[in-house]
Parts: structure tokens; sequence; C-alpha cells
């Protein structure tokens, strides 16, 4: 499969005072069309921070992203360039991705309009939109306070939606959804990939429902990607010890007591990243080297790619144990 | 032996549109040395049944019913008593740490201060037992910490001063409202075998409300759902997750990400939960209950007792199956 | 769920609020039927000068023998609407700078601010009275003048919520579906922002009217014969042994200045408390 969106080596740096710090720090990611990507990981890690120069909200320092042929570049004061806009994104916090001002359908119908359709149709299409994500056709005519949080979301999936966009970029989705609504949304995202053959990355810090929609899993740790490839076979094997610590940390709800495995320390400042592989100080099956020699990312035989010394290119992932 | 026992709580607030039960009729008990979990989705009355206990109402809060905490009854008490209790015997923390921590001010300060007004120690005496606490909650370097703002830590190291600053009087209650639901799963983790082991060694009785029923599944001996500020289902954590009697707990592990078999689809429960004051007469659920009969839509809901550990509230009862038999 | 302007009849429920739009509706009442109430003509100089206030002429006569008290109604006709237009301009011109710097953020906020800055190190009724001076003594003169060192607090504040608005992801969300910033400025962020300028507008609305009075006090706003509060005072204060010439005037603009501010201040409670803070801000 041909990917839509292809990352290549992607570094982006913010400014802290005087000091540059890599949010990003050479990343590698495709995601094709009707294929959801699992981007995980932990706060700080700069999942969000990748999402963004993906789009194009932010500006990339080295590397490129790559939409269906054409190189992204960051958003600038006039309209954006009609290919890209079938690039969208749709964000963690439901309550300030909308407008809370405008009507809902004058939000949905923003990108039709603004592609050159009027303004009549456009709310036509917002209506249908808006019974397609599971809301009543006169939403057109409300204002966002009168939605629940899922309710947001949906409208602002209908939003994203509006101008057929081939590849969605959702930051953490439904982490702020209740429990009801996560399952709802999570299932509407996968029809809607499904149907429209759109390509998915879906941000999230939530490794078992990462687990459950995406086809393919990348688990980034501090800027970069520590390992890659498809669900199933990450969920059954971690081949890096930080994907372990991050799936043994998961309770789960079987009322067996169990208390899940912690991983002492915190993230590192990304300012001053520890030096060899970012993982060392906290990994349990850390070695002498891993100090001082930074793991290269290698193909393994099933195909996945990770970065651990533990793992030898070619060769099937072997067995972690801590 | 019990620690607290709540009986036919209800909780009024005033919202815009009048006075609205935001807790209906709610009653549990909670022994020493126990951790109680209550679960629920926003809306549920979880966090009011918690700040009436902590006498923290929002204001023209009311509580009526009882609450008895190691003896004393605590609907009615006068402010001030409430907060000789509060201070001492309950501790409370929340989902963000920075709630009880001054960021202005060095974890020493808050930590003494706190131990001075409630204990009248001396000075020397309460940063002794700063050390002990900040120790106790595995702070790396305590006496470096003491020195630190609350701003110089990662949230899980904050949580786990928050957690210190609760400890400091020696509470018999500790209720930690969405603790870790703000914290890395790695992070959380580690406080949930913090929180584990206080309840061992201090034998500390705690109340864990969150959604995460991950959580309450590792911490928790019993298990209490709220939905729409009454209980549906009460019992031994195990048996509430592995054999759910409510159609909304088993909606609730249904639509977990790691149960059921369904592709990439996740079985969601239909529509959402209500808000305070549109909650559905009869009982609350049945909108939104596959198993919906026309009796559940007035009257309260016929309340089920399981061996006398388990109870739920549902008219229905529609996984009332002989013990042992899988569904 | 409340309205996000929060409750609207709270505003009668402020009893100065409710004083505020009592004088301000006789003022209007004033102004409209002056020519009914007023028992002179506030031009006509067919009385004696300086006449103490009495049962003819309730509030005295002036130097030039004129009905104060006539001239007191006709003055409301001045007033009211020049300090509402002044609002008016001062609000859009203002709005459309502090638009322009916030959401074009860089140098041009830095050169706006600083220009914005300079206005504020001097007292307004100073530079108001250097470019009426300027400009020459006229009303039409003063209303620019006053306007021209009234818009840099609307230009501060709508760049203040502009730079609040712009982070939420809405923003974002409109300029990935194509939306460029003008769209953005228009469409997304200036429904955000009405209430506000309006709060501080009904606000402003005494002090343009302070400011409009202090020039023609000086000479620079209305012309003679023009009965306007501002430069009867100022009569007064040539001949302040005769206390009613310059008192009655002056109690017009005391009273519809509070009056205005009185109003101002119900509305900014009565709104949206986190409006009231960005104005206070």
């Amino acid at each position: 499969m041909k990917p839509i969106v292809e990352v290549n080596n992607l570094s982006v740096e913010y400014t802290r005072g005087d000091q540059k710090v890599g949010a990003v720090a050479g990343v590698d990611l495709h995601v094709g069309a009707g294929e959801i990507l699992g981007l995980v990981g932990e706060s700080g890690c700069g999942k969000s921070t990748l999402g963004k120069a993906i789009v194009g909200i932010l500006q990339g320092a080295d590397g490129e992203v790559n939409f269906d042929g054409q190189q992204v570049s960051k958003i600038g004061r006039g309209q954006r360039d009609a290919h890209f806009r079938n690039l969208q994104m749709i964000f963690q916090d439901p309550y300030g991705s909308l407008n809370p001002r405008r009507k809902i359908g004058d939000q949905i119908a923003d990108g039709p309009r603004i592609g050159g359709i009027s303004k009549s149709e456009a709310l036509e299409k917002a209506a249908s939109l808006l019974e397609r994500v599971g809301l009543p056709r006169n939403a057109v005519e409300r204002y966002p306070h009168q939605f629940s949080g899922g309710q947001r979301q949906r409208i602002a999936i209908a939003r994203a939606l509006a101008i057929s966009p081939k590849v969605i970029i959702a930051d953490e989705p439904i982490s702020a959804l209740d429990t009801s609504s996560q399952a709802a949304v999570a299932n509407l995202l996968v029809n809607l990939v499904e149907e429209f053959q759109m390509g998915l990355i879906f941000i999230s810090h939530d490794l078992s429902i990462v687990r459950r929609i995406s086809d393919r899993v990348a688990v980034m740790y501090l800027g970069k990607i520590v390992e890659t490839g498809k669900t199933e076979e990450i969920w059954n094997s971690p081949a890096h010890p930080y994907t372990k610590a991050l799936m043994s940390a998961i309770p789960h709800a079987d009322g067996k007591a169990f208390i899940p495995l912690d991983l002492p320390g915190d993230v590192p400042n990304p300012a001053y990243p520890p030096s060899g592989c970012r993982f060392h100080p906290r990994c349990p099956l850390a070695q002498g080297e891993c100090a001082s020699r930074e793991p290269l990312h290698v193909s393994l035989s099933d195909g996945r790619k990770v970065s651990c010394i533990l793992q030898e290119a070619g060769s099937a992932p072997k067995t972690l144990t801590f | 032996m019990t620690l607290l026992s709540v009986r036919n709580l209800t909780v009024t607030l005033m919202t815009a549109s009048g006075p609205a039960d935001a807790v209906r009729n709610l009653s549990f008990d909670i022994e020493r040395g126990q951790i109680l979990g209550i679960a629920g989705e926003s809306g549920s009355g979880k966090t009011m049944t918690a700040l009436s206990i902590m006498g923290l109402l929002p204001y023209k809060g009311k509580a009526s019913g009882s609450i008895n905490f190691d003896g004393e009854e605590l609907v009615g008490f006068k402010p001030k008593d409430l907060r000789r209790v509060r201070g001492k015997d309950v501790a409370m923390i929340f989902q963000d740490p920075m709630t009880s921590l001054h960021p202005m001010l060095t974890i020493e300060t808050q930590l003494t201060e706190h131990l001075r007004h409630h204990r009248k120690v001396s000075k020397g005496e309460a940063r002794a037992r700063a050390l002990e606490l900040l120790d106790t909650v595995k702070i790396p370097d305590p006496k470096t910490a003491l020195k630190a703002h609350p701003s110089q830590f990662s949230g899980g190291m904050r949580q786990r001063i928050a957690i210190a600053m609760a400890l400091a009087c020696q509470p018999k209650l500790l209720i930690a409202d969405e603790p870790t639901t703000a914290l890395d799963v790695t992070v959380q983790a580690g406080i949930l075998k913090l929180l584990d082991e206080l309840r061992k060694s201090q034998n500390l009785s705690v109340i864990v409300i969150t959604h995460d029923l991950g959580v309450l599944s590792a911490l928790t001996n019993r298990l209490m759902i709220m939905y729409a500020g009454a209980e549906v289902e009460s019992g031994p954590t195990s048996q509430v997750l592995t054999r759910p009697r409510h159609p909304y707990t088993q909606g609730l592990i249904d639509a977990l990400p790691d149960s059921g078999a369904n592709g990439k689809r996740l079985i969601a429960i239909e529509g959402m939960p209500p808000e305070l004051g549109k909650f559905p007469t009869g009982c609350a659920f049945h909108t939104r209950c596959s198993f919906a009969r026309s009796e559940c839509k007035s009257g309260t809901p016929n309340k089920v007792d399981i061996d006398g550990i388990r109870r739920i509230f549902c008219t229905v009862d529609p996984f009332d199956t002989p013990a042992g038999v899988n569904r | 769920m409340a309205s996000r302007f929060g409750n609207s009849n709270s505003i009668w429920r402020q009893p100065l609020a409710v004083v505020g739009i009592i004088i301000i509706l006789f003022w209007v009442f004033a102004a409209i039927f002056a020519p009914l109430i007023s028992p002179y003509d506030p031009l006509s100089q067919d009385s004696d000068k300086f006449l103490m206030p009495g049962s003819l002429h309730w509030m005295g006569t002036d130097e030039l023998n004129r009905d104060i008290f006539s001239r007191v109604i006709y003055g409301a006709r001045i007033s009211l609407p020049y300090s509402i237009l002044l609002v008016v301009l001062s609000a859009f011109l203002g709005s459309i700078i502090g638009g322009i710097s916030g959401y074009f953020g860089g140098r041009v906020d830095a050169i706006i601010m600083r220009l914005t800055d300079m206005f504020f190190a001097f007292p307004a009724i100073v530079l108001a009275m250097a470019v009426a001076a300027a400009l020459g003594p006229e009303i039409r003169n003063a209303v620019i003048a006053i306007t021209i060192v009234s818009w840099p607090v609307y230009a501060r504040l709508v760049r203040g919520l502009i730079l609040n608005a712009k982070q939420n992801d809405y923003v974002t969300a409109s300029s990935l579906l194509g939306s460029s910033s003008l769209r953005t400025l228009v469409v997304d962020l200036r429904p955000n922002l009405a209430g506000p300028v309006f709060v501080l507008a009904s606000l402003e609305v005494g002090n343009a009217l302070l400011l409009l009075s202090g020039l023609s006090f000086l000479g620079l706003g209305a012309q003679p014969p023009a009965a306007e509060w501002g430069s009867m005072v100022s009569m007064g204060a040539v001949n302040f042994d005769r206390w009613w010439v310059g008192l009655f005037p002056g109690l017009a603009i005391l009273s519809a200045v509070l009056a205005f501010n009185f109003i101002g201040d119900a509305l900014r409670d009565a709104l949206d408390p986190r409006t009231a803070k960005a104005l206070r801000d």
C-alpha cells in the first residue's frame, strides 16, 4: 500500500528561554488509505507536537512530511492550499475546538464554503454530516454549549469530514470524554475510516484503546519512535522495553486486585535528553553500553522496527522479561 | 470495624433551574483498612458524595440523611467542629495535586504549617515528621525536596507530596478523587502501589473515586457503581467486575477496550449520562437500558440483596442466573 | 444552561443601575422635547443679566441675559448624542486597530502597542486639547480629537481578547480548513469581542461626555452661542461670584456622567464575569 502521509526524519524544536528543545527528534512514519496508525506515548514524549507538525501547524526544524505527493509546509496567513485541506486534525479538548459563539452549522459549513460551495448547499451538507455522526439535523441551528463533550467531539469530526479529508490526525480525541462516549466516538472514527478510506493517525496515551482500533502502532518516547509495527504483533511480543513497560502498567478491570508494574523515575526533560538510548535511565533491562551508544532503528523478521540493542536486525523479536 | 457509615445520604444542590438532588438516598459503609471504590461517569454524584463527607459542599449545597464517622454524626455539624474532624481524621486528594499545594511556598512550609496547626508540635518535631512523611510517600532525597517548590516536581511527584500532606495528621480516612486520572500509566501504577501500601501499613481506610474500572480493580476491596446520583450496584470488587448484575455495570465493562471481541468496534452504551436536574424518573438508567420494561419508568428500582454482601438496584435483574453459570 | 451573557435581567436588580437609567431617560426626554419643556429660547437675550434663580428663571440667567434652565435642557441635545457618537467612533477605530495588532502580532503588534503606550502616558484631556487646538476650535474637530485620544483603550482590550481567543483550537481548526487570517478574524473572532467592547463602551460614555465638556469649557469644543454644558460651566468659572451660572450645567454634567457610569458598571457585572476581569486588568 502506498502511504498518503509519509514523515521522513522529522525533527521539531521549540525555544524555551534561550534554549532549543527538541520535542521531536528524527521521526519516520507513514500511514496509508483506510489505515489506522496508533501513536502512543506518555505526556511530554512529543506525540502532540509531531501531530501538529504533520498537519502544518508547527514548522519542522529538519526532515519533511509528504502528503499525497506534496511536501507539507507550515500554514501561513493566507488561505491554505486546497491540496492540504484534505489533511485535517481533531483536537483533544472538545470545549476549545468549537467556537462557543457560532452556530454549529456555520462552523461545519466553513470548510465547504472556503472551498467555494454556496452557503445553502454547505449548510445542507452540514446537516447531513451531523446525521452521519449521530446527531440530529437541527443541531445546525444550535450552539456548542448545548452539547455534551462527546457530542461536541462528534461535531468536530463532522467539521473535518465536511471537506472529505484523506487523512485525519486525531490528537487524544477520546481522552476527555466519559466512558459512555469514549466507545461511541472511537467506533465512529473506525467506521468513517472504513467508509471513506481515510488514513487516521490516532494519537493517544492509552495503549489499550490503541491496541483495539489501530492496524499499526508507533510507540514514542522522548521525541523518538522506539518501536513500530503491526498492532497484534507488538501487543503479543513487545520488542522494546518501553513498550513492554507501557503495557504492563495498564490496570485491567478483571477483578484480580493486581497492581500493575510501575516504571520508576520520570520522563526526562527533553532539553537534556539522556545520552545513548534515551530510555536507558528508566529501563529495567539497561546494560552498560546503553548509556553511550544510541541504538539503531532496526527491522525485525516480522517487519516491525525497533530501537533497542537487545534486538537484532532481521531476526525474530526476543522476548523481554522483567 | 466500621469507620464510616453513610445512610440515606441525599445531597441537594442549587442549579440555575432550582434545587436538584445530585446524590440520592445513598448508603454505604467503610471498614478500617479497607479501600472502597466509587465508580461513575460525570454527573453520577460520586464527587458530591465525597465532598459531603468532607463538609465541602458548594454554596447552597445541602446534605441530609446520616454520615456517621467514627461514632460522630457529621450531617448537621457546626462548621467549626467539621473543620476539626476534616483536617485531622479525614483527608482528601484530588485529580490535580495543585488543588492542595500552594505554588509559592516550599514543601517544608506547607507540610509543617499543617502539622503545627493541627497537632501543636514544635518546629523541629514538625520538620522531622515532614521528612518522615516524604519518605513514606517515596520522594527521593526528602531533605532537598523540603526546600523545593511544587513547580519543581513532576505530576506524579506532586501527587505523592499531596498524599504526604493528606497523611500529615494521621487521618483515619483518605478520600482520593480521581487521584491518577491526570497521570501517565507508568506513574499511575506507582501511585496505586503507594496507596495500597499505606492502607496496609497504616490501617488507613480509603475511598477511591474514579471512572477507571482498571484502577478500581487493582486497588479496591469493595466497589460501588453510581448512576445519576444513586447506587446501582455494589459488592466485593472481584464479584462486581467479573459477574456484574446491573445492566449499567455490564455496559461499563463491555465498553472497555480490552473486553469483548467485536473487531475494532467497542461496545458502547447508547445515549449519554443525564445532567443534574434532568434525571429520568423511575430507574434513572431505563432510558438507556436494553432490558428496560414499563415498570422501570416509575417508582424506585427493586433492591436485590445477594448473599448479604452484594446488592443491585434493578427491577428486572436480567443477569440473575445460578451462581457459577456463565452467561 | 444559562446564557453566556449571564442573566440580562439582572441589571434591573441593581439599584444604582436603575437610578442611572432613570437619569439618562430624563435627559433623553429633555433632549427630544427641549422646545416644549424649556420656558425660553436658549439663545434669546431679552431678560436681565445675572438674575438670581427665582420663579421666572429657575436657574437664573447668564451674562448675556439668557435663561440657564432652558440652556441646560437644550444642552442635552449636544452632550448626549455627541458623547455616544464619540464612543461609537473610538470603539470602532480601536477595535480595528486592536484586531490588527492582536491577530498579526509580531512587529505590527509591537508598533501599535508602543503607540498606545504613548497615548496612555499623557492625560487624555491634554492630548485632546493639543489635537483640537491644531485642528481649530469647532465641535466637529473636538469629536475628531477625542476619538483620536480614546481609541487606545479599545485597542488594548480587543488585542487582549484576540490573543486569548487565538490560542483556542477552533482558530487552529479554522486555518486547517483553509480559512485565511482575515477570514478567521472576521468570522471566528469577531463574535467574541462584541460583548466586552460593548461593556467598555458603556463605561466610556461618561468619560467621553466629560472630555467633550472639558474641551468646550476651554473653548475648543462647542462654540458660542450654542448651549453646551461645558462651555456654560466655563462662563460660570469666569463669573465665579455668580454661583448659579456654573453650578447648574455642572450638575447636569455630573448627573449624566454618573448615570452612564452606573449603567456601565451594572452591565459589566451582569455580563460574563470573565469579561469583567478582562476589563479590570
